[in-house]
């Protein structure tokens, strides 16, 4: 089409929608921004003639592509070390997809101005687009790598895994509570904007070089439809910023999006890049290099920083702050350190670590070995069962960490968490931010003001709290982590498999596992500030 | 020669034969490939079943910690209250056209071929120099004034819907539902465009009006309004897809539309108007499922069709009044050759046997 008559089209469009004089649609999703102020823009609206034949030649190549890997053999020189961590990856992502999906209509019900409604409901079918061909990308998987185990019991590993809960997070706070807070600041001007640059081509990236090309074909896919929804969540956040009263709201959400979102995807890609990769060249990019670049410059600053022109204040602490966890306080570290002390309650191996490994990272993340490597000796000392407990049941130096009520990922700078007694319940944070979330965000008033739309964080948030004072083997016979011969874990501290290395339920049997909330919430108040003075100052304990 | 010595080194990742391919070895579960987390409703899970099911989590099945956020005056997720509609299992309705990805694009841009197809050659043809002025000016005011409908069922009635069922397999259905709608609005407005452009005595703006303020349009406008307005997103589905594009949709397109366009010597008209009943009679399929389904229900069907009936008599005397004031557009066209009798008793016996199927009594308001 010439662009005189795509204007044209465009125009035309527009026709399409009219003032209603009868009724109008229901509010099913309230928000307490508003946007009688909001300025009328006429973003371009897809045309679905030309929409429908772009996807679907995207598509073609890449079925294409899952053809040719599978012709091609790819799988026999894929990194398992990698492919294990795609089975959580993989597991959680197409719920944040269809999410996004199921949010369009909120953000359509938040903002009057029918102009942004078609480019809202385009994105609504990538959605299902995205959500759909990475479970068909999974299924290849399932069926194409030599372990199947973990692929083949996905969803449900999903919905009872407590990984798979923080993933979840990134999913329901795009459809649940407030519809501006929900739908368009965490979902889009975050999220979206933010975040899928390391979750759609960073970490895809990294899959290629560990032998996988599939990830990014199918990735780079995904999120070459980002684009447009980047810019609907632009218009949406220019239109909010025109009525003064939405000001500190959007200074809140920006506050609780950026910090959820940091610390679940950092904490999930920033694992996966560091711990899943066999590629340690000198000169790859680490995880925190790939955030300065995709994150703080491309984000941060070319994005947040030039809203400061319209009077707000954007969150330039947490993302110092951020930055500061994955750089000087080992976030990513702590984070993978953490998901191998839990192996048996996983759906995947971890793989262990060599010499080559601990040299990256020393490289990396000067001074790494000393506060890391002892730990990951261990784990490979501890691999094989026989001789000696599940690490998380050995004493190694590590206790097994209190979670963050909000973030849900666990309280892993221990110096930072936060304990305080919120809804008559004693709570742990994994910092300030997490703790403000729960106790001041997420509430039905914010600075004296009514807030009735803001969401509630709910739930059994303590995963931990389900299998309290329960024995590990029944545990994870209940979650159904285990295979087809009914013994055998699916998750494992090593990549043998050879069945005589692979820990079975009589392996870790005898080890009774205790949720330290609700131990915390049993303790006197004399006990309890020992135990988190000593939490606090005890980082690694050296053994 | 070009000297090679000093250029920078470049670093690649080193590949590695690690043979991990299915089959390689023999241990627990290196067999087991395919999803176990569902029954699926055949003997061999269908790739629709496979990439659908379970992708939204239900505290009913695997998910053990519920809902982690919650609205401000709810809980989050996907309450069952959102319908007055009950089900023992709302996860047995599969959609029979198994939608996902592939299907979407394939369907959708196929269509656009046709579309694309049938406007080229018409231009090509002159085809729309032949019309009759009554016959311009027949498409010009009632089929711009119809698609101001699709586009408002596509974005305030399926997009909407898809945010509130409990289960993947409704909402992608109706997700679905929302792009055909969707395609078919913008088509229609295209085509009004491709008209005002062909040198013929077209008004592209008078669709406007017509849907806006002509007498005859404004009971079907109010009906899209209302059902934008409903909150239960199960009755939605029903008074929009059961009710409103029996009794006005198919009216309009399959009996008027479709019936007269030839002998009034268009034959463009059908093919576009055509696709958006194909793709009405694949979101039908799903529909009639899923309420066949909750009729049939073995613990909550007498209830459902209760409730079915009394959506039936809010919906039907609305429906009925929008078809009965589009009457006169019947008599607009040169060649009428079919009464608004003959279209709406036709309508209306599809309508009966749909509710029929569907297993519900037909509501006295029908003969009124
Ligand atoms: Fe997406
Ligand atoms: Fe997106
Ligand atoms: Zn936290």
């Amino acid at each position: 089409m010439s662009r005189q008559s795509l204007t044209k089209a465009h125009a035309k469009i527009s026709e399409l929608t009219w003032e209603p004089t009868f009724a109008t649609p229901a509010t099913r999703f309230g928000t307490d921004y508003t946007f009688e102020k909001a300025p009328k823009k006429d973003p371009l609206k897809q045309i679905m003639r030309s929409y429908f034949p772009m996807e679907e030649e995207k598509d073609n190549r890449v079925f294409g592509a899952m053809d040719g890997a599978v012709r091609g053999n790819m799988f026999r020189q894929v990194q398992q070390r990698w492919l294990e961590w795609q089975k959580l990856f993989l597991s959680i992502i197409p719920f944040p997809e269809i999410s996004a999906a199921r949010a369009m209509p909120m953000a359509i019900d938040a903002v009057p101005n029918p102009e942004i409604h078609n480019g809202l409901a385009v994105q609504m079918i990538d959605e299902v687009r995205h959500s759909t061909i990475q479970m068909n990308l999974k299924k290849l998987y399932m069926n194409q790598y030599i372990d199947p185990a973990g692929f083949d019991m996905t969803e449900k590993a999903f919905a009872n895994n407590y990984a798979g809960t923080i993933g979840r997070q990134f999913g329901e706070g795009f459809i649940t509570g407030d519809a501006i807070t929900a739908a368009n600041i965490y979902l889009t001007v975050v999220a979206e904007t933010a975040f899928t640059n390391t979750l759609f081509v960073a970490m895809p990236d990294e899959a290629a070089a560990n032998g996988d090309y599939l990830l990014p074909t199918v990735f780079h896919s995904v999120q070459s439809d980002e684009s447009r929804h980047i810019s609907n969540g632009y218009s949406i956040l220019l239109m909010a910023l025109a009525d003064e009263r939405n000001r500190p709201l959007l200074e809140r959400d920006l506050r609780y999006a950026w910090w959820n979102n940091h610390c679940v995807v950092d904490a999930a890609i920033g694992t996966f890049i560091e711990y899943g990769t066999k590629d340690r060249r000198k000169d790859r990019e680490s995880y925190a290099e790939m955030w300065r670049r995709w994150i703080y410059d491309d984000y941060y600053r070319s994005y947040l920083l030039p809203l400061e022109k319209y009077g707000l204040t954007i969150p330039h602490d947490l993302v110092e702050e951020a930055w500061n966890r994955i750089t000087n306080k080992g976030y990513v570290h702590e984070v993978a350190r953490f998901f191998a002390t839990g192996w048996p309650v996983n759906y995947w191996r971890i793989d262990t670590m060599t010499d080559t490994d601990f040299e990256w990272f020393e490289e990396k993340y000067p001074g790494w070995y000393g506060k890391y490597g002892k730990w990951w000796e261990s784990y490979n000392r501890l691999a094989y069962p026989g001789r000696n407990k599940p690490i998380a049941f050995e004493d190694v130096g590590y206790q097994y960490p209190h979670r963050c009520w909000t973030c849900m990922v666990p309280a892993l700078i221990r110096e930072d968490m936060v304990v305080e007694k919120v809804d008559d319940q004693w709570r742990t944070y994994c910092s300030e931010t997490c703790y403000w979330t729960d106790a001041v965000a997420f509430r039905s008033e914010y600075e004296g003001r009514e807030t009735p739309n803001m969401g509630r964080l709910t739930g059994f948030r303590e995963w931990e709290t389900l299998h309290h004072d329960k024995d590990l083997a029944d545990i994870v016979k209940d979650l159904g982590y285990v295979r087809d011969d009914g013994k055998t874990l699916i998750g494992q501290p090593h990549l043998d498999l050879d069945p005589q290395k692979m820990w079975t339920l009589d392996d870790i049997r005898g080890n009774t596992f205790m949720s330290p909330n609700v131990l915390l919430n049993e303790m006197s108040d004399a006990e309890r500030a020992a135990h988190v003075a000593e939490y606090r100052a005890n980082g690694t304990k050296v053994a | 020669m070009a000297d090679i010595t000093d250029q920078k080194t470049r670093s690649f990742p080193k590949l590695e034969f690690t043979d991990s391919e299915a089959g390689a070895l023999d241990f627990p579960s290196s067999k087991s490939r395919t999803y176990n987390y569902y029954k699926p409703a055949k003997l061999r899970a269908t790739m629709y079943e496979d990439v659908t099911v379970d992708v939204q989590p239900d505290p009913d099945r695997h998910l053990t910690q519920g809902w982690i956020y919650g609205f401000g005056d709810g809980p989050g997720g996907y309450p069952k209250e959102w319908t007055k509609a009950q089900s023992s299992n709302w996860h047995t309705f599969l959609d029979p056209n198994e939608e996902w990805e592939q299907t979407i694009y394939r369907n959708n841009s196929a269509v656009v071929r046709q579309v694309n197809l049938c406007l080229e050659n018409a231009k090509r043809a002159g085809a729309y120099a032949n019309w009759n002025h009554a016959w311009v000016a027949f498409i010009q005011r009632n089929l711009g004034a119809w698609m101001h409908a699709e586009n408002g069922i596509a974005l305030h009635v399926f997009t909407s819907i898809q945010r509130s069922a409990p289960t993947n397999m409704i909402n992608n259905a109706v997700a679905v539902a929302a792009a055909h709608k969707m395609r078919f609005a913008q088509d229609l407005a295209l085509y009004n465009l491709d008209l005002s452009e062909a040198g013929i005595d077209f008004d592209g703006a008078a669709h406007r009006d017509v849907w806006q303020n002509a007498p005859e349009w404004q009971p079907t406008r109010r009906t899209v309004e209302e059902l934008t307005a409903v909150g239960d997103w199960a009755e939605l589905t029903f008074a929009t897809n059961i009710v409103f594009e029996q009794l006005v949709g198919q009216l309009f397109r399959s009996e008027l539309v479709m019936q007269i366009a030839a002998r009034n010597g268009d034959y463009i008209t059908p093919t576009i108007v055509g696709t958006g009943e194909n793709d009405y009679a694949r979101d039908l399929a799903a529909s009639r499922n899923l309420f066949q389904l909750l009729v049939r229900d073995e613990q909550h069907g007498a209830a459902n069709k209760e409730l079915f009936a009394q959506w039936l008599s809010t919906w039907v005397p609305k429906c009925l009044a929008a078809a009965h004031a589009l009457q006169p557009i019947w008599s607009q066209p040169a060649e009428k050759t079919i009464t608004f009798a003959t279209s709406l008793d036709a309508a209306k016996d599809k309508f009966r046997t749909l509710l029929e199927e569907i297993g519900l009594d037909i509501p006295k308001e029908l003969d009124q």
